[in-house]
């Protein structure tokens, strides 16, 4: 695998690349870094959208509750030091065995778990708390920009880029503020003239032509910063059988996806984690980025340490570990947050499954965050506890968790969060001690 | 009653028709929609027949899960007899033999057909009730499911639609239907005597309200989510030894017993009646009439369509108990559908299908439908219930642009064969040719270049 973090390219590097591409300078958009910007922009944030509604008391399974194993019957993880029990985080919660990476980095303090955490909505709509959790309001689409492109706005202009990977743009990115996209496949094609050629025509299509700049100044970059790895992604291994087998099992929900790459195994998933943060710790590389995984809708068979929730957890756990180790020196900086739209049923259901629910875990991660236990209050799984006697009942607006990193990681003040970025949300306040 | 809408002229009407309510013009199609565009499209519309099969006969959903069900057996004993057998390489050899083919005929269809409109009229019900590959035992069923549950219904009436899908095997797998069981049932206790786990599942319930009908802003709760998963309880398919084997079969004895209360209505009929009761409802409601409308508006017209179209739509909808010929007729008819400035966004389908149509080609083999993946828009494989989303800014991403200019590119070095871009461009687009785009593909240093150029032009990807 190459180290994209050794082998960060120069900006002449990623120039050059862009010529023999044909693009001019200016597609790059990009200001001269002065010098005092260099400290502020290695601070990286990367939201992974698990989508689907994942199932929190997989993830975390709170093994030290005492209602726990008989809510999940046959679902429910094994205790401590069982075969294919949680790994153990505290006396109650523990992470999912597929989550090893995460584990590890755990035990460093380089990852914490906020067990209870919900959106404001209350619909248990994949669509619609996918809106809202993307949206950053207290209703589904009721706006058309997604928060962290809002986050850059109150960052100011050309300090910071932002990125998605996947095939289409998610909604937390979408705004005022162009944000790169970028995944695996086969780049710009043989003609050179074409770009500049379509460029022109564009020049009153704003949606296509700014799409196309980004595109093309991301392909430059691409050339240089994971060119190896983008190789091994190419579908090298998408032989005509890729085209059409679907051997997830679940029904999902969501825009853009990993899917087609994830099945290729966890080495490719890791490896994908991997060339983003190449993409990230290059000299100029975006601040902030958003990556989806869809497959947590598990209504059936969901499995306990084994089966389907531990496939998906698995994928993601290589993802993060590929970031984590992909980031190098900068991993130092960088804080992750992986969150879904909502939780399941904290019952199992006719179906050895979990029915859409309510608060779910927040995995946050990264050298930048602050040592310490769980991130917000833990309901506890007690009868009279549960949400509408259903669902773990949220204790920890999923805005206050994004404020705590958005202030932690950027200095993005708190007017400016309450207002800009999460619109008349001054009742959430950012949670603290997030970020060291 | 039919002509030129609204005064406009003749060639941009028949452009207008092609592209925006088609699938994109062939060569010479504009000249046959051009005497008048909006007979062109009513010609269309086929209430007795509905639309047209990818293959004759289609593929049976029955034969296809039998077949399945016979891949978990004998990959049950091979586990069981440790022998060598490789599960996935196995069921990938039957979704590309099976799914492939059906989803490679559609596409050919979709390139080939002089019935453009009705073949997207039909694509937009198939999305409007997705079922797809993402679950394993589903992929090769979505073919049958479209052929036996969407197409012969997408000019008849919406309730009929409704209870296709949802009694269909692949939605009943699709979203869990078939294995929900009433809590209170003999085969509950049988079920849990035997040591199994069985009760409600209410994945389908919920995504009919909330995708297929009424959607979420009627305003129904939990409740109800769950009274209806009830009602739906004994929704089945038929198992290998019964003789319905892999068709729809109703379990009196799996379905709960009692009246239900949805929306605030009660529901005291016996058995399956008690469902295609609330069916019925559901598929009358007003709300239903104006999500569906508005879905129709924004798939043809605008991500953000005029309100006064989604009400003609919605006037329609109830005025004739949700009579969808008479739906594609008042599309038609609206002068809102005319605009001349082209709103629409292509999918990557839709990119696809109108480049092939362009050059006068189509698909030969399902490698060549391969770049729907790296475009975020796998064969058949659609992210969610919810379908393939409809908008401009999901699918025009940086990235997405690149791989649609790589792909245009090497469509044009394939299939140009030495005809003139500059006669393909006008056979493409017509009056939505614009002199800026003209004279680009004009100066292109080469043919190739100059149909890439038309491909990639924002006249070609929008609609």
């Amino acid at each position: 695998m190459t180290n994209a973090a050794s082998a960060a390219p120069s900006r002449r590097q990623a120039l050059a690349g862009a010529l023999g591409l044909g693009v001019s300078i200016e597609f790059l958009g990009r200001k001269a870094f002065a010098a005092a910007e260099r400290a502020a922009e290695t601070r990286k944030l990367i939201v992974v959208i698990c989508r689907g509604g994942m199932d929190g008391l997989s993830v975390s399974p709170p093994v030290g509750d005492p209602s726990y194993a008989a809510l999940r019957g046959p679902i429910a993880l094994p205790g401590f030091g069982s075969p294919g029990g949680a790994l153990k985080l505290d006396d109650t919660f523990g992470l999912h065995p597929a989550l090893a990476s995460v584990h590890q980095l755990a035990l460093k303090g380089e990852a914490r778990i906020a067990p209870a955490v919900a959106t404001p909505d209350r619909q248990r709509s994949h669509f619609e708390a996918q809106d809202v959790l993307e949206n950053g309001r207290t209703t589904p689409y009721a706006t058309d920009s997604g928060w962290l492109n809002r986050a850059l706005q109150a960052m100011g202009p050309g300090k910071v880029k932002a990125m998605s990977v996947g095939a289409t743009a998610p909604l937390v990115l979408r705004g005022p503020i162009e944000a790169a996209s970028w995944s695996p496949g086969p780049g710009v094609g043989a003609d050179p003239r074409l770009p500049t050629i379509l460029a022109d025509l564009y020049a009153h299509d704003p949606m296509l032509s700014r799409a196309l700049a980004s595109g093309l100044a991301t392909e430059a970059e691409a050339k240089v910063a994971g060119a190896d790895a983008k190789a091994a992604l190419t579908p090298a291994s998408a032989g005509p059988a890729d085209t059409m087998t679907g051997m997830d099992a679940q029904a999902n929900a969501g825009g853009a996806t990993l899917r087609p790459v994830l099945r290729q195994g966890l080495p490719v998933a890791r490896q994908l984690g991997a060339t983003l943060a190449g993409f990230m710790v290059e000299p100029g590389g975006p601040q902030v980025a958003a990556v989806s995984i869809d497959g947590f809708d598990t209504h059936a068979n969901q499995g306990a340490s084994q089966g389907l929730i531990a496939t998906r957890l698995a994928y993601l756990d290589a993802m993060l570990d590929g970031v984590a180790k992909g980031m190098g020196a900068g991993w130092k900086d960088a804080a992750v947050a992986v969150v879904t739209e909502f939780g399941r049923t904290a019952r199992v259901n006719g179906t050895n499954g979990t029915d859409h629910g309510t608060a779910s875990t927040a995995l946050l991660l990264g050298g930048a965050l602050k040592k310490g236990g769980i991130v917000g209050d833990w309901p506890t799984l007690s009868p009279a506890k549960l949400f509408e006697n259903r669902d773990t009942a949220p204790t920890l607006d999923m805005r206050a968790l994004f404020k705590g990193l958005l202030a932690g990681q950027f200095g993005i003040d708190r007017r400016a969060l309450d207002t800009l970025v999460f619109p008349d949300s001054a009742a959430a306040a950012p949670t603290a001690g997030l970020i060291a | 009653m039919t002509g030129s809408p609204g005064g406009l002229d003749r060639d941009l009407a028949a452009a207008i028709a092609v592209t925006r309510f088609g699938l994109g013009a062939k060569p010479g199609e504009l000249r046959t929609a051009r005497d008048d565009p909006q007979a062109w499209l009513m010609a269309q519309i086929r209430p007795s027949v509905g639309a047209d099969q990818p293959e004759t006969p289609p593929a049976d959903a029955a034969g296809r899960l039998i077949e399945f069900r016979d891949y978990q057996r004998r990959k049950r004993e091979a586990e069981a007899a440790h022998q060598d057998f490789d599960p996935v390489k196995e069921v990938r050899k039957m979704i590309i033999a099976d799914a492939g083919r059906d989803f490679l005929a559609r596409t050919q269809l979709a390139c080939a057909t002089d019935a453009g409109f009705r073949e997207r009229w039909a694509l937009f019900w198939c999305n409007h009730f997705t079922v797809s590959a993402s679950k394993a035992q589903v992929a090769t069923l979505v073919g049958p499911f479209e052929a036996e549950a969407i197409r012969p219904h997408v000019f008849g009436r919406f309730e009929d639609m409704l209870v296709a899908s949802s009694s269909h095997p692949a939605m009943l797998l699709y979203l869990d239907q078939a294995q929900s069981v009433g809590p209170d049932t003999m085969a509950a206790s049988f079920l849990s005597r035997g040591g199994k786990k069985a009760g409600l599942n209410e994945n389908l319930a919920r995504e009919i309200m909330e995708l297929h009908t009424v959607g979420v802003e009627a305003g129904y709760t939990q409740a109800d989510v769950t009274e209806f998963a009830r009602a739906m309880t004994g929704w089945s398919i038929g198992g290998l030894k019964e003789p319905d084997a892999g068709h729809f079969r109703f379990r009196p004895a799996a379905h709960e017993p009692g009246v239900r209360t949805i929306m605030g209505k009660a529901y005291p009929q016996p058995g399956m009646q008690q469902a295609l009761a609330v069916m019925k409802d559901l598929a009358a409601s007003p709300h239903t009439a104006h999500h569906v409308s508005l879905k129709l508006a924004r798939h043809f017209v605008a991500d953000d369509p005029p309100p006064s179209l989604v009400g003609r739509l919605q006037a329609t909808f109830q005025g004739t108990s949700g009579d969808l010929g008479e739906l594609a007729k008042t599309l038609v008819l609206a002068p809102e559908a005319w605009s001349p400035a082209a709103q629409k966004f292509k999918t990557p389908y839709e990119f696809l299908v109108s480049s092939w149509r362009a050059a006068g080609a189509a698909p030969a083999a399902l490698p060549q439908l391969q770049i729907l993946n790296a475009l975020g828009q796998k064969p058949f494989s659609a992210p969610s219930p919810k379908g393939w989303p409809e908008d401009g800014e999901t699918w025009c991403a940086p990235d997405a642009v690149i791989k649609r200019m790589a792909w245009a590119q090497a469509l044009a070095a394939q299939s140009l064969d030495g005809r003139n871009p500059v006669q393909l461009a006008q056979d493409a687009l017509g009056a939505r040719l614009t002199p800026l785009v003209a004279t680009a593909i004009q100066r292109a240093e080469t043919r190739e270049e100059g149909l890439a150029i038309l491909l990639m032009s924002p006249e070609f990807q929008r609609r």
